[in-house]
């Protein structure tokens, strides 16, 4: 399946991109298994946020083809 | 229940009244409760000269809209606004303007309140400030304020 990870922030900076396409070949691929798929690339901090689908979710979440993928720090709005 | 995110520069009393002639039926409202939070020149006790703000587009609006829809199952109102800026920003001006109308104030303070409660822990912006020796750096986290009352969203209201 193929997913689409967005970075923002400071994670942005430290990937140096905001978007990519990632292909996950194992059957029902969790944000975990992306995580360490993407682990290569950087080691995400402690207090990384994920949204699927832009909806706030976990490590436990299993992903679908086509997902849009985001991970980020903690916001600071308002 | 009207939520704008936008790059130009607002005049939050502007807004409020543009929204109350446009969306309110003329004296079928007993008032509105606003929080209009503006930039600060200082954090952390370094003084800020800018500020660049970031948000995921389509996250930020879906996020502050359910805030609203929260609030108005809460709380007795007859409408709600929300502006958010995103984008370069200069100390003193505004970033965000929360506006509640209900029958009776009790009701517009509190929602008010849990919008931008809520807005600030869930809708998904971050602050890049620049310092006055020219310094950029992100935002780790919000100032804790140490006067919010929390209100859990998933408590349905008492009648």
């Amino acid at each position: 399946m193929q997913v689409t990870v967005k970075y923002f922030a400071s994670l942005r900076d430290k990937m140096g991109r905001d978007e990519q396409e990632v292909t996950l070949t194992m059957p029902s691929a969790t944000v975990a298994d992306l995580r360490q798929h993407l682990a290569s690339a950087l080691e995400f901090p402690d207090n990384t946020l994920v949204a699927v689908n832009m909806e706030y979710s976990d490590d436990t979440k299993v992903l679908k083809d086509g997902d849009e993928v985001a991970f980020f720090p903690p916001v600071t709005g308002g | 229940m009207r939520v704008v995110v936008q790059e130009a520069p607002f005049d939050p009393w502007q807004e409020l009244v543009a929204h109350e002639k446009a969306c309110l039926p003329h004296g079928k409202t007993g008032g509105s409760v606003s929080f209009v939070g503006t930039m600060r020149d200082f954090n952390d006790g370094q003084e800020v000269s800018a500020m660049r703000l970031e948000h995921y587009p389509g996250m930020t609006e879906k996020h502050i809209q359910r805030v609203c829809e929260e609030a108005a199952q809460r709380w007795e109102i007859n409408d709600a606004l929300v502006v958010h800026r995103y984008g370069e920003l200069q100390p003193g001006e505004p970033i965000v303007l929360v506006v509640v109308w209900s029958a009776h104030r009790a009701n517009a303070f509190d929602a008010c309140r849990y919008i931008i409660n809520y807005l600030k822990e869930r809708a998904p912006f971050w602050k890049c400030e620049t310092t006055r020796t020219g310094q950029s750096h992100w935002v780790e986290h919000n100032t804790e304020d140490p006067g919010v009352v929390r209100v859990d969203p998933s408590i349905p209201k008492t009648a």
